[in-house]
């Protein structure tokens, strides 16, 4: 354990060249962190390997061997080739991990946010329950004769009777009975563990209902919570089912000009409702999100926008991939976590469409929301620069996030995601190398060719010459390791134990993770952000969301709470000094 | 299981949380334990995300990660693998193994699997140490949380306890109640000079201090060695009227080891609470001490106080079992009408349970419906109309469409600070809840008025 008062320097650490500003924050820290009351910081060195080895250090072998491939330390080649990191492999069973299961990506993620599907969990109470509403996606009917069924909890609550005798017989009676009582356009069936085992052929059940019904679209998901590594296979269970069975439907050509789709964005705390603000101001035609504040409606007709944004490239690459080789839409990767990668994913849209009017719009946009951005960016910057974040979470928000807390001058020392595969960590490029494990091939690769009548590519040849001229990356995600620090720790699916040993060493300012860890976190004296459900907070995208990130942040790392954790009266009083903020 | 009067195949909104959730919370209740489950990762990540929202402590549950090749080969080789890693990663004392409905579908046999885990542990390989091992079978198609919750409960008596020489010590089981509760009960033990076994105790070990350094587990819970010490106890105090005809932990001791059982309902307002403390002046040989009489005049007056604000009032009461009884015992008591009773839970204890406690005071019984879901409740409210609610935080958007208060009691709060922390036994806790239905009345004839009164 690292003594209090210490001022860490982080060794072997090279800031990006691009960016002296952060070159500043992280090479020198003891003129940049506040100063210690009293006390003459004595600068201890930490490096990366080092720490590295500690960690490894603590496993049994066969652990080891296994987690050194998953815990490495970034390096920025010459040709922007970043180390390579074994990610998407099965959790070590009594290693307390994040993760989470496939059903929950299918039907908690990707699913859960459209607010008219009425999402029915075939299975056990407990997956049903546990996935209702717990991830803060906010939802606006568009009036009230909109279906709104995100805050109820469907289930066929099975029993002992179905586990022996079979549950399709239960599950179509509850197709029929919500077919009755609410009357909606689409039922989405979820299987859960033990209906793969016994054998309930839940698309059967789909296909049957749908056209007995007539008027309602039925469609089941595989996607039993035993299957892939984490609930990453269940977002392209979601992907798939979503094309297959909604994408395409309803060929109505929507007035606008400028016609988009979002992709992994899911509207937690608000944060498509801001994104939707700016939309509208700059004058695109939002057509659907996936799947934040959507519609079933929404998905059926996605397939007439000329342009897929993805957000999350983790959880929904495979329905922007698709909709390309189907219908010709390109797709290019844009983020909206921070306020300059807002305005670059904006400009970056307007270029796409090469409108001198749409760009002229776009930067009266930014112009107009830009001050009073940097206003509160300024003052918080001034109590936040040269602090430290570590971020653990998701499949792109480790990544995102880092953009925001780097805008109030915050380094991110270490980060890795929970479910992610090797593209987001090191770049596309890698797509070509991926070994396909066992868990991988037992989610199906859909075959899509195009579409005998809509195919119609959005971009001739000339087109793509110049998005590249433009420089343009289509169909191109970086990853997140190419735009983190060298020296930086990169750790796949942290575990707990993990977790608790870089705070020992590290004394972060905050971390960033999910609810699972926050509790953890702050039991040792650090805050933490949860980046899942954002507390209770959010928006945190576009410009109103990282102002109010800023501000959060600035409460949380310059809080004084901490520093009252022993009271005057007890023992070992000088650890009243302990934290470097104080 | 539904009720078998429910019109409904499907459970919509759901009253009640899956049967190894309850395993998780009873195995937190014991010092130095992890719970473990046996299945996909998920569970033990959906279960411990849940439990977290509700009290705001860390919440470990560790899995053995089961993949569709153990779905089908069994899953014996993940869960040594794991509970070897929870042994050595987490020093964990106790390992308190739930089972899913994964792998309660595919019939790994845990005990067997845990007894070879023993055996190969035993040979030399530096594991002598074992943690102490409790397996409970935990299918989530059968039963609720509170199910969970007392089987895990009974597995743990049963696999731990042992007899000899009797000793001064009370058995406490309490179920599922509060942090704020157990702490209570612990001062009641010990201003009666009574040494309490409290088991599970989760006053500490779900409600714990900030502290300099984590806790891998954190400190609390009932002592191992006071578990081993239970059937040698003087008696054992069992709260839970719906779980009096059950085979529960409480009778076993007493069929097992001669430990007199004392079943009592939860000591939820004044007279369930008088049984209590009747008990604890028997055993304890002693009057009630002065300040617990104090706190049930005070109650009392309140009562005599309060009435004008909530006689007549009709509320609809939900959750737990044991809970509900509790709770209309007090309702009834302040002149409150319990219309209906409803809980997902479904014993088949309920209703002779809610009798027993109101008969004598409700010129009206109660509707009393097991195996409900909130839409069936919904639909109840509508011809009840209750002035109130009372429950946990999934009844939110009853509360809200139908424009009456909500107090929030039990678990799952998620919705409002401090679930953890709300008091619901004995005196005190009666006392508090009873502040805050008269509260939760004023503050809505404030906001109906369209005046505008500040003197009510």
């Amino acid at each position: 354990m690292v003594a209090a008062g210490l001022n860490l320097r982080l060794t072997g650490w090279k800031a990006c060249a691009t960016d002296g500003e952060r070159n500043m924050a992280t090479l020198n820290p003891e003129e940049l962190s506040p100063p210690v009351a009293e006390m003459k910081p004595a600068v201890v060195d930490i490096n990366a390997e080092e720490v590295r080895k500690e960690l490894l250090g603590k496993y049994p072998t066969k652990v080891a061997r296994k987690r050194a491939k998953q815990i490495v330390v970034n390096e920025i080649g010459p040709d922007g080739a970043v180390p390579e990191i074994a990610v998407n492999v099965r959790t070590i069973p009594g290693i307390i991990s994040q993760r989470g299961c496939t059903y929950a990506g299918c039907k908690g993620v990707v699913l859960g946010p459209t607010r008219d599907i009425v999402n029915l969990t075939h299975g056990p109470i407990g997956c049903g329950f546990y996935s209702w509403l717990t991830r803060r996606n906010q939802t606006k009917p568009r009036g009230p004769e909109d279906h709104n069924f995100m805050t109820y909890c469907f289930s066929t609550d099975m029993q002992e009777e179905q586990i022996v005798f079979g549950g399709e017989k239960k599950l179509k009676q509850a197709v029929q009975e919500a077919y009755d009582l609410f009357h909606p356009k689409a039922i989405g069936i979820f299987a859960t563990c033990p209906v793969g085992l016994i054998g309930d052929d839940v698309h059967a059940v789909a296909r049957e209902m749908k056209e007995k019904l007539g008027d309602c679209n039925v469609f089941a998901f595989s996607c039993e919570g035993y299957k892939g590594v984490s609930q990453s296979a269940g977002h392209h269970i979601a992907n798939n089912g979503i094309f297959t069975h909604v994408v395409g439907l309803d060929n109505t050509v929507k007035e606008g000009k400028f016609k988009i789709n979002l992709l992994g964005e899911y509207n937690i705390g608000g944060d498509a409702f801001e994104i939707e603000r700016l939309f509208e101001e700059c004058g695109f035609t939002l057509i659907s999100t996936f799947s934040g504040n959507s519609s079933y409606e929404y998905f059926a007709n996605s397939h007439t926008a000329d342009l897929n944004l993805i957000m999350c490239h983790r959880s929904i690459n495979y329905v922007a991939e698709m909709m390309e080789t189907k219908f010709g839409i390109p797709w290019i990767k844009i983020n909206f976590i921070g306020a300059e990668a807002t305005a670059k994913s904006l400009r970056k849209i307007a270029k796409f469409f090469d409108d001198p009017e749409l760009i002229a719009r776009v930067e009266e946009v930014i112009a107009r929301e830009m001050p009073a951005v940097e206003k509160v960016r300024e003052e918080v910057k001034a109590r936040c620069a040269g602090k430290r974040a570590m971020l653990f979470v998701g499949g792109s928000r480790a990544h995102h996030y880092q953009e925001l807390f780097r805008e109030i001058g915050m380094e991110t020392i270490a980060a890795g995601y929970e479910f992610a595969h090797r593209d987001d960590y090191e770049g596309r490029r890698v797509l070509p190398s991926i070994k396909v494990d066992a868990d991988s091939r037992n989610i199906e690769e859909l075959h899509v060719e195009p579409d005998p009548e809509r195919y119609r590519p959005r971009l001739t040849e000339a087109g793509v010459a110049r998005m590249k001229e433009a420089g343009i990356e289509l169909s191109e995600y970086e990853g997140m390791m190419a735009e983190m620090c060298s020296g930086a720790l990169v750790i796949d699916d942290i575990s707990q134990f993990e977790t608790e040993k870089l705070i020992e060493i590290y004394r972060p300012d905050i971390i960033g993770a999910g609810i699972k860890e926050k509790y953890t976190i702050q039991k040792s004296g650090v805050p933490m952000k949860q980046l899942h459900s954002y507390d209770s907070g959010g928006p945190y995208a576009a410009f109103k969301g990282a102002i109010n990130f800023y501000r959060e942040i600035d409460r949380m790392v310059n809080n004084k709470v901490w520093k009252y954790l022993k009271a005057p009266w007890q023992e070992h009083p000088e650890l009243a000094a302990k934290y470097v903020w104080e | 299981m539904k009720d078998h009067n429910a019109p409904y195949t499907s459970t919509t909104n759901a009253c009640k949380l899956c049967k190894p959730l309850g395993a998780c919370l009873a195995f937190r209740g014991i010092e130095g334990a992890i719970p473990f489950l046996h299945g996909s990762q998920g569970c033990a990540t959906y279960m411990r995300r849940y439990i977290i929202s509700h009290f705001r402590e860390p919440m470990d549950i560790a899995s053995s990660s089961l993949g569709e090749k153990q779905a089908v080969y069994g899953g014996g080789p993940n869960l040594k693998q794991g509970l070897k890693n929870v042994q050595s990663k987490y020093g964990a004392r106790l390992i308190g193994v739930a089972t899913t409905c994964l792998t309660e579908t595919i019939g790994d046999d845990v005990p067997l699997l845990v007894r070879e885990f023993r055996r190969e542990m035993a040979g030399g390989n530096g594991h002598e140490d074992l943690p102490a091992l409790v397996t409970v079978s935990t299918p989530s198609f059968s039963g609720t949380h509170m199910e969970g919750f007392q089987a895990a409960i009974k597995s743990v008596v049963e696999q731990m306890a042992a007899g000899g020489p009797a000793t001064e010590a009370v058995n406490l089981l309490p179920g599922f109640v509060s942090p704020a509760d157990i702490r209570y009960l612990k001062e009641v033990l010990a201003d009666f000079d009574l040494t309490g076994i409290i088991l599970p105790d989760i006053s500490e070990t779900l409600d714990g201090p900030a502290q300099d350094d984590y806790e891998k587990i954190p400190a609390g819970g009932t002592p191992l060695k006071d578990i081993r010490a239970m059937g040698r106890a003087r008696a054992t105090i069992e709260l839970g009227r719906t779980l009096f005809p059950q085979e529960t932990a409480g009778r076993f001791l007493e069929n097992r080891f001669g430990v007199p059982w004392r079943p009592l309902g939860v000591p939820i307002g004044l007279r369930e609470t008088d049984r209590f403390f009747q008990v604890l002046e028997e055993l304890a040989g002693c009057a009630t001490p002065p300040r617990h009489d104090l706190e049930r005049g005070r109650l009392l007056d309140a009562m005599v106080d309060g009435h004008k604000y909530v006689f007549g009032k009709k509320a609809v009461v939900y959750g737990e079992e044991d809970l509900v009884v509790g709770l209309t015992a007090f309702l009834s008591e302040i002149g409150v009408r319990p219309v209906l009773c409803a809980s997902g839970g479904h014993s088949g204890n309920f209703g002779e349970a809610i009798a027993a406690v109101t008969q004598d005071l409700l010129a009206e019984p109660p509707l009393v419906r097991e195996g409900m879901d909130f839409y069936e409740i919904a639909e109840e409210v509508e011809a009840l109309a209750p002035d109130l609610l009372i429950g946990h935080s999934k009844g939110y958007h009853l509360a809200r469409k139908w424009g009456a208060p909500l107090i929030r009691v039990g678990f799952p709060i998620h919705d409002r600070f401090g679930g953890q922390r709300i008091l619901h036994l004995g005196y005190r806790g009666a006392q508090s809840i009873l502040d805050r239905i008269i509260n939760a009345i004023l503050e809505k004839k404030q906001q109906d008025s369209p005046v505008g009164y500040g003197y009510l």
